[in-house]
């Protein structure tokens, strides 16, 4: 084992990690951090996704030392003040949640998204959340939640 | 997964040095999206794996006067982003933007895209094929509706899964490669090799070299270029049949072009008939379709996949007529 630095949701922790192992498991082994999940385990479901320096990636196939001295941002940084975000309320408001597996990641993409395009066309959303499965929703109220999100009443 | 040695590599040196002690032993770990996924499936299993990520004189792109440059860890996402990209080598730009998912794109990297292993599904799965040493292509007699071949395949029917390679070769790329011996500089296309010359590997790399830049010459004046993929699903995923295209024309007579395919052979291909063919002429759709089935000529489709050598004409019409 070693012990890596890791910058998660703006607070730093030390993890024991074996070389190679991957984000995802340091984040929800290590680090208690389990709401990025793990569905294929090979990058293709998007499930295991979360925020390094602004960009998304696939947790799961992410080396943890990696991580090391950039900013990770996981879904359980989203709510501030046990106040969730406004795309996680309007994830809410427009039932944009079904079984609530692939959802971390959901919004972990749309909030990559919002951050680079606050006014994503629908074309955009979908181009955005590409990398997300789920196999409840057929997307349309995620993708209406999005929009919402981008441009609030 | 199997276990393994992690070596973190953080120079050009440290990664020679260290696939030249270990030799096949060892693999290079770029953006990890192919590499991870083939040792999780025990498809691969070295025992020492190399990470280039923090090499630091590997990551970037430049416009210098003989073209652009871009360092073999450069991310996909930064390609398809990039204006001088977008601008001038826009074939390059829509490849990398056709590349995976957003995630995979914001982790892979182009000298990692141009080494990816075959997606044929006897490959991927537990079927000891010719590139497991083994002497049979379960694919010839099994499934072969997506990701095999319709030209140029022999003894392995996988299709080259690259998409940024289809757009180098078009854009007459070459590819820098280190390793023991003095660096070396390739066109694009002599990069990629068939299943004839060696069916285990699919490029000329040895296993203790890589790949450390790309250089795309600067276009000549009045040139377009452009990619084109289709694929099963919209979302993401390989092509079915991918083509890139980059025409000099003036007045809409095509002075030079170069035309290459991907998702149809083992190789991303050059079609240089279909070249020679628009060279002096006006591009009409008559001559596009004709560029096309130049382009198809000698197809041998395999038993569920001739669909393939309409696809390809499409995307060849469609490209063709897009940079006109």
């Amino acid at each position: 084992m070693i012990t890596i630095t890791l910058n998660v949701n703006g607070a730093t922790h030390k993890v024991n990690v074996r070389p190679g192992e991957s984000l995802l498991s340091a984040l929800r082994l290590g680090l208690g951090l389990t709401g990025a999940k793990e569905g294929c385990g090979e990058g293709d479901c998007g499930a295991c996704t979360v925020i390094i320096d602004g960009r998304t990636v696939d947790s799961c196939i992410y080396p943890a030392g990696e991580a090391q001295g950039k900013k990770v941002r996981t879904v359980e940084g989203l709510a501030s003040n046990g106040k969730l975000s406004p795309l996680q309320e309007a994830f809410v408001e427009h039932g944009a949640v079904q079984c609530g597996f692939c959802i971390p990641g959901m919004l972990m993409s749309a909030t990559a998204l919002l951050e680079r395009n606050p006014k994503p066309s629908e074309a955009a959303i979908r181009l955005g959340l590409s990398g997300n499965l789920c196999r409840c929703t057929g997307y349309a109220k995620i993708v209406e939640a999005v929009r919402a999100a981008a441009s609030p009443a | 997964m199997q276990s393994f040695t992690w070596i973190n590599a953080k120079s050009i040196e440290e990664v020679k040095g260290a696939l030249a002690k270990h030799g096949k032993k060892a693999r290079i770990f770029a953006g990890g999206g192919d590499l991870t996924t083939l040792m999780k499936e025990r498809i691969d299993t070295p025992e020492f794996v190399v990470n280039i990520g923090d090499v630091k004189d590997i990551h970037y792109i430049r416009e210098e006067k003989d073209g652009l440059h871009i360092g073999a860890m450069t991310i996909l996402a930064d390609l398809a982003e990039h204006e001088a990209v977008l601008g001038r080598y826009t074939a390059l730009a829509e490849a990398a933007g056709a590349v995976a998912s957003p995630q995979l794109r914001n982790m892979g990297s182009i000298g990692g895209n141009l080494c990816q292993r075959p997606r044929c599904w006897y490959y991927r799965g537990a079927f000891h094929c010719y590139k497991k040493g083994g002497d049979f292509c379960f694919a010839v007699t099994g499934d072969n509706r997506y990701y095999h071949s319709i030209l140029k395949g022999e003894l392995c029917y996988m299709v080259h899964p690259s998409d940024t390679a289809v757009a180098l070769l078009a854009l007459d790329a070459r590819i820098t490669i280190a390793g023991p011996q003095k660096e070396k500089t390739v066109k694009a296309e002599d990069f990629f090799i068939g299943p004839r010359q060696d069916v285990l590997r699919e490029n000329i790399l040895q296993p203790a070299e890589l790949i450390t830049e790309i250089v795309v010459p600067t276009p000549p004046a009045n040139t377009r270029s452009t990619f084109l993929k289709t694929r099963i699903r919209g979302s993401w995923d390989f092509a079915l049949a991918s083509v890139a295209v980059r025409c000099t024309a003036k007045n809409g007579v095509c002075q030079a072009a170069r035309l290459a395919l991907g998702g149809v052979a083992p190789v991303p291909l050059r079609v240089e008939r279909a070249e020679r063919a628009l060279a002096g002429k006006k591009i009409t759709r008559e001559l596009s379709q004709q560029a096309a089935q130049l382009a198809t000529a000698g197809a041998r489709p395999m038993t569920m996949n001739r669909y393939k050598v309409d696809l390809t004409r499409s995307l060849v019409e469609k490209a063709l007529l897009a940079v006109a």
